[in-house]
């Protein structure tokens, strides 16, 4: 026999049968399910850098397009008196944010000098024509902003649409388009741009706008075709096609659903790619002109006077560095959350 | 092979056929004539001029010159400096955004490399992120502003390095810096990544399990096979150092090409713009070329077919 070592006894009455309806059903789902919205939304929570990005870039939208109804200052006001203040803010009395700059060595209230009364102050200080800093970086982000989204919604388009139409059609179609795809990316992407912007220079924004979408659909093009050739041959696009669903349909109904993580993680990409090339080309002098601003020219403004105002291209270089970095960081965290294979 | 090269050779003609075509005509839309102080000169001075140039000559025909000429190595007469030939200008600054690139690029790949093979070995840790932010900044920042704050900071500030000029190796030091930022930050990730996914395959259990030192596995097997596909990144290297020529050769008067395209461009020099586009889009497409070609030799898993893709 053997031993019962912790003398326990067990009584059969001890046993009760479960009740088959009230038991936990281990098929059950106990989390509410999640569309793949959902999911992604979760996972990107998850990401602190993405999210935290995400915040930064619609604070910085924010104050790009609604900044102007709190602060109202014209950004194009010039006042000639009040040139080159460096910024004030009022109660706070810290070097470089209390209206007072180093002179040849010596501490100096800037807007005494300039006769200003106590109750003038900028932010962020004036430009060499006295125009308010703050105003004009809103303002200049706006516009870039702006282009960026513009010329990326329409290399969206033709790179979509395009990618779609040689991935679907295949044959001749294909191969015209992948030709163009390959001539146009073997041409240095700024070349193209400064022809653009030399050639039709009077149009200012709409020639920044089309160098850029000329340029930057071809990726998107090609990443949708690649897609489109694989989902091409799954049995969910067979089955629409025998059900007699017609091309169109299933490309808006079936394709692009699948497609859209490979377009946003790519469109990420562009608009910070579209930002930066638009700075670039303001910056050289053939972009956005006077009186429009936009990062570029702020920055190469800010650059006259750097070594005795710093503050000038410190502030619009910064707004276009954190622009970039949120975009890019965003673009990053998208990719692993819209991807769970994906063990970064 | 053979047939894909001549393809490939092929369309490379074909894609700077076209690039000079569009240059040719965008740059006949424009306004602006080589003649200075227009109002001065005389109708038969002009007429001079002009034909100097072959602009006397229907569009046609100066297309047809134009594009003869590429053949022969002409790329027209500058509009700026009169009597000079855009192709001795582009050849005598050639030397200066040539030295710049290459030592850009060797400075971005080599730190780049490092940066994410430390980003890749000590994943998901402190060093990584250091890494990761480093590279993250390099693309965030523009070589402008990189090259402003290189100027102001380093060259003026702590003078440890010439402010502008060309005249010695001391005078390359903060523009290769400024330019090295952007391969350098592309290299980064581009290592991280794919050395992330090497280290996990099976060969480097392998040599874990033989016992090799950890700098052995690293250096023999995991850094030699992240760095093939490296050769894909030479053409988006070679434009980005392109690009940032462009702004920090200005920024520090370097005397090189790009600091003239950005002169033409304001002074609307036509035949130098057209002739350094031509030249660009020319030493990319041939970049490319050699790419796909070198990539096919050091790596025998990829094959060079005719057939399209």
């Amino acid at each position: 026999m053997v031993e019962n070592p912790n003398n326990i006894e067990i009584n059969p009455g001890d046993f009760a049968p479960l009740d088959k309806q009230a038991g936990p059903d281990k098929e059950k789902i106990a989390a509410p399910s999640l569309t793949f919205g959902q999911d992604v939304w979760r996972r990107l929570k998850a990401n602190k850098t993405a999210f935290v990005s995400f915040i930064v870039l619609l604070l910085l939208f924010l104050m790009a397009f609604g900044g102007q109804a709190l602060y109202h200052h014209d950004p194009n006001a010039q006042a000639p008196k009040y040139a080159n203040l460096p910024p004030k803010i009022p109660g706070v009395n810290i070097h470089g944010l209390n209206g007072h700059i180093t002179q040849s060595g010596q501490d100096v209230d800037a807007y005494k000098q300039a006769g200003a009364s106590s109750s003038v102050h900028y932010v962020l200080g004036t430009d060499y024509l006295g125009r308010d800093l703050l105003a004009r970086i809103m303002y200049g982000t706006r516009i870039s902003l702006e282009i960026a989204l513009i010329a990326t919604l329409i290399d969206l388009t033709i790179g979509v649409g395009l990618g779609i139409l040689s991935g679907w059609k295949g044959g001749r179609v294909d191969i015209f388009i992948q030709r163009i795809i390959e001539i146009l990316s073997s041409i240095p992407s700024l070349v193209v741009m400064v022809l653009m912007a030399t050639a039709f220079t009077k149009t200012g924004m709409a020639s920044i706008i089309a160098a850029l979408a000329l340029i930057n659909w071809t990726t998107m093009a090609r990443l949708t075709r690649a897609q489109t050739l694989q989902l091409k041959n799954q049995d969910f696009i067979l089955a629409a096609r025998t059900l007699g669903e017609s091309a169109p349909k299933i490309a808006w109904k079936h394709l692009l659903p699948n497609l859209s993580s490979v377009i946003i993680i790519q469109t990420m990409f562009t608009i910070p790619n579209a930002i930066f090339f638009e700075a670039f080309l303001s910056y050289i002098g053939i972009g956005i002109s006077s009186p429009q601003a936009s990062l570029g020219t702020l920055i190469s403004d800010g650059q006259k006077n750097f070594q005795f105002l710093p503050y000038q291209m410190w502030y619009p270089a910064a707004v276009l560095i954190i622009l970039m970095l949120a975009f890019n960081l965003l673009g990053d965290g998208l990719r692993d959350a819209f991807d769970p294979k994906s063990k970064r | 092979m053979r047939k894909y090269l001549l393809k490939r050779i092929l369309y490379l003609f074909l894609t700077l056929f076209i690039v000079a075509t569009a240059t040719f005509f965008l740059m006949k839309l424009m306004p602006g004539t080589p003649l200075q102080n227009e109002a001065k000169l005389t109708a038969s001075e002009k007429a001079s001029i002009l034909a100097q140039y072959g602009l006397d000559k229907p569009v046609w025909l100066q297309y047809i010159t134009y594009i003869v000429g590429i053949f022969h190595g002409s790329l027209g007469l500058s509009f700026q400096f009169s009597d000079q030939a855009v192709s001795y200008l582009i050849g005598s600054r050639m030397g200066p955004s040539m030295q710049l690139g290459a030592q850009a690029l060797v400075v971005g790949v080599i730190f780049g490399i490092i940066l994410g093979a430390i980003g890749a070995i000590k994943k998901d840790t402190w060093a990584d992120r250091l890494a990761t932010i480093l590279s993250i900044l390099g693309i965030a920042v523009p070589s402008f502003v990189l090259a402003i704050l290189f100027q102001y900071y380093v060259g003026l500030k702590l003078g440890w390095f010439p402010v502008a000029g060309w005249s010695g190796f001391a005078y390359t030091v903060l523009p290769t810096l400024a330019l090295a930022a952007s391969p350098l930050a592309e290299t980064a990730r581009f290592i991280r990544t794919d050395m992330v996914d090497v280290l996990s395959s099976d060969y480097i259990e392998l040599a874990k399990a033989k016992g090799l030192s950890k700098f052995g596995i690293v250096y023999h097997h995991a850094l030699r096979n992240s760095l093939i596909p490296m050769v894909t990144l030479i053409g988006p290297l070679a434009a980005a150092l392109m690009t940032g020529s462009m702004v920090v050769e200005n920024i520090f008067s370097v005397p090189g090409i790009g600091e003239q395209f950005v002169k033409s461009i304001l002074v609307n020099d036509y035949p130098t713009i057209m002739g350094v586009t031509i030249f660009y889009s020319a030493l990319l497409c041939v970049l490319l070329l050699l790419t796909d070609i070198v990539y096919g030799i050091i790596d025998p898993r990829i094959r060079l077919s005719g057939n399209g893709d």
